[in-house]
């Protein structure tokens, strides 16, 4: 509750009897009230918001979030426009020290804005609505990568596309594995080990799934070798993409599946282990955030990113000291979406002390791609712009492979430095499978 | 089961970074747990150990030691401490920092155009002292309502500085809208990123030079908000200096504050280098103790709760602001992770004084201490065997009125560490 309790003297009948404003109908009767009352204004916030300190027309989180709900209650306010400059990184969250849950108003406003005020014919909303559908458009794409990968990296047709959608002729198309990681799966006959008491179901997401599936291997095989049998079940995009585009019809669309699927593997003793740390976000934070369905409680407290698990129940640290690599250094990135949760150090803090590896944290700022925000021709500029600082501790940093565990975090930085990107479990499966 | 420590101390602020670094100094593996960005981010910057005793203000605070309650933080941590957590401080600043050469209290102008008592301040503002008696120009821009140079002038002349200074408001070079953000002006300042500026293409710190340099008159040093670049501020001002060919200063204000932005990145980068472990942005919750003695606290990892084992914890998470200590009308004032017992009136109309500036008891309101910082119960016996205090979250003072947070926090973090490397050393020898 709010530090600034209601003054003494008031008639507490009457405020028994109080009923908040609905604000966000649309919203399943979200109360946003208690989190607006609790910002005291500090700024801290605003301060931490990469998009206001390279956008001069974007107001930031604290308008964006309890001022905007504020202003909302009188009826001839409509959300502001500006909410599509934000990009969803969360930092807000983060940094608010009185628990405003910012990026959940932003996310409501958001798709409220969408739904009742953009027009559902025009290039922005297609694009945003491609670009967020990101599973359909690969899913199709990787059933003939050779082919996809040609038409997307042959200048006329990505040219042609990028004016057509509005996306940035600057960035490369990320390409298509030649075998998705569950056809790889499913060709080694499942997992190699079999354990009903040890056993983790496999959030891969879209892009371990049919652009990296090193990385699901990767994990597959760092898990066995902690004698857990690892179970792929199906699955649908987490929805992050579609938060961050206001999409929220088409993120309950694959909650569904997901908090259905998933919620068979944990009634059968499963955790959750995500290798994306964007998708683990929606899992634990936005899901039950957003919507109330059956089970996504159940999901959100069995839901793992990857080395957190290991690290939480196993003596990961005992198996990296004991371990070596071939020298490497990595410049290391911590995305904005690991860090809500509580996950920005680990790599750095695990792989300093294996033998072999480098690796330094480039520092705080946001990769400044967020998802699908980088992939917009209009928010290219900023998106570079939030980027350059990274880019520039990267160059100064001793290793020149960089490391993350974000997919879209990692193209920024190959955009920005040229640098190969790798995940940290990548690492991991060569210290100790 | 895997996550286990020598010491776990809880709150990333001045006070937890400190003990952290004390602790790791002793040998002890150690681990900072935190939740959000702490309060520092929108603190002044600004390193106070006792600015005033009642509605004097203090010349010496060393001096002013005797003055104090018993029940007084300092009272109980003892001047080596303070001088402890000052050699400290100074240690992990170097040169962003000054005023270590004098116990004396230097005079500080701050935003509102008042004159701050404190033992401590960054270099960026050093030419601004008001000891110095040196003409001065204050400058603020129209774009930045908070803050009006002119009155901040007018206000420092008041209060009888002994020097001529003058106010100008002048237009932050470039475009922006009207509300735009102090982080943005930085940005601009820190990249030197290029701006229109009378037809021409300038970089950011020529363009604010060439705008403020008609105004400059007789003044030979040149007062500006706290918003001179973020991690290259230094080069920020001396680009400023050489353009205007004066000393340039920075003026703390209120949030956003980037001396406190700046501080909490050098304290993170310590603690670091003192090789500190980190877990940021999930909350502690609760705990597990065994005959007195805490085995773990619990972490909620959104929505998991997850144990972290350790032999010593210290509790650094803050007064009333930082929220180390609750309030509500049913459960009146607690300390919310241990329920730590925390004296106050039962009666809510007595946590505080009609007068908005007088003694205000919930402003001492906060965990008791012994003089290891172990955190007492209502009968002086140690809530837990392992668990110390430090900073904020610790009463017995109203450190916001006498301007001692700082110190405070300073000398029961270089206390509750080193007790709690060195008991967790003889936990290590016994097992």
């Amino acid at each position: 509750m709010s530090d600034a309790q209601q003054p003494s003297d008031f008639d507490t009948t009457s405020l028994d009897e109080f009923e908040p404003v609905d604000i966000f109908p649309s919203s399943e009767d979200m109360d946003l009230r208690p989190g607006a009352d609790n910002c005291y204004k500090c700024t801290s916030c605003d301060t931490s918001c990469p998009v206001a300190e390279v956008d001069e027309d974007f107001p930031g989180p604290k308008f964006q979030g309890p001022e905007q709900w504020r202003l909302k209650r009188h009826e001839d306010a409509d959300i502001d426009d500006s909410i599509l400059s934000c990009s969803n990184c969360m930092r807000c969250d983060d940094a608010c020290p009185s628990s405003v849950p910012l990026s959940q108003m932003h996310n409501t406003a958001r798709g409220e804005y969408v739904e009742e005020h953009m027009n559902k014919l025009s290039r922005e909303y297609l694009r945003n609505r491609m670009l967020s559908n990101y599973r359909t458009l690969a899913s199709i794409g990787s059933k003939i990568p050779r082919i996809s990968n040609f038409f997307m990296g042959f200048g006329p047709t990505s040219y042609i596309g990028a004016k057509l959608m509005g996306m940035p002729t600057e960035r490369d198309m990320p390409q298509f594995a030649t075998e998705t990681f569950r056809q790889w799966f499913k060709k080694r006959g499942g997992s190699k080990v079999s354990n009903p008491d040890k056993q983790v179901a496999y959030f891969h997401g879209c892009y371990s799934n049919y652009n990296t599936p090193e990385v699901g291997k990767a994990m597959v095989r760092v898990f066995e070798s902690f004698g857990y049998e690892v179970l792929v079940p199906k699955q649908q995009c987490s929805g992050t993409p579609m938060f961050a585009n206001g999409m929220l019809k088409d993120a309950r669309r694959e909650a569904e599946v997901n908090v259905r699927e998933l919620g068979k593997a944990i009634e059968n003793g499963a955790d959750i282990i995500a290798s994306c740390t964007s998708c683990s976000m929606a899992l634990r934070q936005e899901y039950p955030e957003l919507f109330d369905m059956d089970g996504v409680e159940e999901l959100s407290e069995h839901t793992y990113e990857a080395m957190e698990f290991l690290r939480i129940h196993e003596d990961l640290h005992g198996a990296i000291q004991e371990s070596e690599v071939d020298p490497q250094a990595f410049a290391y990135h911590a995305p904005c979406h690991a860090r809500n949760q509580g996950l920005d150090r680990q790599a750095v803090e695990l792989f300093r002390e294996l033998d072999g590896a480098n690796i330094e944290d480039v520092g705080e700022s946001c990769s400044g791609i967020s998802g699908t925000y980088g992939w917009k021709s209009e928010k290219y500029e900023t998106s570079m712009k939030i980027g350059a600082e990274m880019f520039d501790h990267m160059e100064h940093a001793e290793g020149e492979v960089g490391m993350t565990e974000c997919p879209t975090c990692a193209m920024q930085m190959n955009h920005g430095t040229g640098y190969e990107i790798r995940h940290p479990l990548e690492l991991l499966e060569e210290a100790v499978a | 089961m895997a996550i286990r420590e020598d010491v776990i101390v809880i709150g990333g602020g001045l006070a937890g970074s400190v003990a952290a670094i004390e602790a790791a100094e002793t040998g002890a593996s150690v681990r900072l747990v935190s939740y959000k960005k702490s309060t520092l981010r929108h603190a002044s910057g600004l390193i106070d150990v006792l600015g005033y005793t009642g509605d004097d203000p203090v010349a010496d605070p060393f001096a002013a030691l005797d003055e104090l309650s018993e029940d007084h933080p300092y009272s109980i941590a003892g001047e080596s401490a303070i001088r402890d957590g000052l050699a400290r401080f100074d240690e992990i600043t170097g040169e962003m920092y000054q005023g270590s050469h004098t116990d004396a209290n230097a005079l500080v102008p701050t935003f509102g155009g008042a004159v701050k008592p404190t033992a401590r301040y960054p270099t960026a503002a050093a030419a601004g002292i008001a000891s110095d008696e040196r003409p001065m120009l204050v400058v603020g821009f129209k774009e930045m309502t908070e803050y009006n140079a002119e009155m901040l002038a007018d206000h420092l002349e008041a209060a009888g500085v002994p020097f001529d200074v003058d106010g100008v408001e002048c237009r932050f070079p470039g475009e922006y809208v009207n509300d735009s953000r102090v982080t943005r002006f930085a940005k601009r300042l820190e990249i030197n990123e290029n701006v229109d500026y009378e037809g021409q293409l300038l970089g950011a710190r020529e363009a604010l030079a060439e705008e403020v340099k008609p105004h400059l008159g007789n003044a030979e040093r040149v007062g500006f908000p706290a918003f001179l670049g973020d991690d290259h501020s230094e080069q920020v001002r001396t680009d400023l200096e050489r353009h205007l060919g004066v000393d340039v200063f920075e003026i703390p204000m209120g949030p956003p504050s980037y001396p406190g932005i700046r501080l909490a990145d050098r304290l993170k980068a310590a603690v670091d280098e003192a090789g500190v472990r980190m877990s940021v942005g999930n909350p502690v919750v609760d705990y597990e103790a065994e005959d007195g003695a805490l085995q773990s606290v619990t972490v909620d990892s959104k929505g998991r709760e997850v144990p972290y084992h350790a032999e010593e914890f210290i509790l650094a998470t803050g007064g009333l602001v930082g929220k180390g200590i609750s309030s509500s009308r049913e459960d009146g004032v607690s300390e919310p992770i241990f329920d730590c017992h925390v004296p106050h009136p039962e009666d809510r109309y007595e946590w505080f004084d009609e007068q908005a500036f007088g003694d205000q008891p919930f402003a001492h309101f906060g965990v008791v201490v012994d003089e290891t910082m172990r955190v007492l119960d209502a009968d002086d016996s140690p809530e837990f065997e392992n668990l110390r205090a430090a900073g904020g979250v610790i009463g017995g003072a109203d450190t916001v009125a006498e301007k001692s947070q700082s110190g405070v926090s300073l000398a029961t973090a270089v206390v509750a560490g080193e007790q709690a490397g060195k008991q967790a050393a003889k936990h290590k020898v016994s097992q």
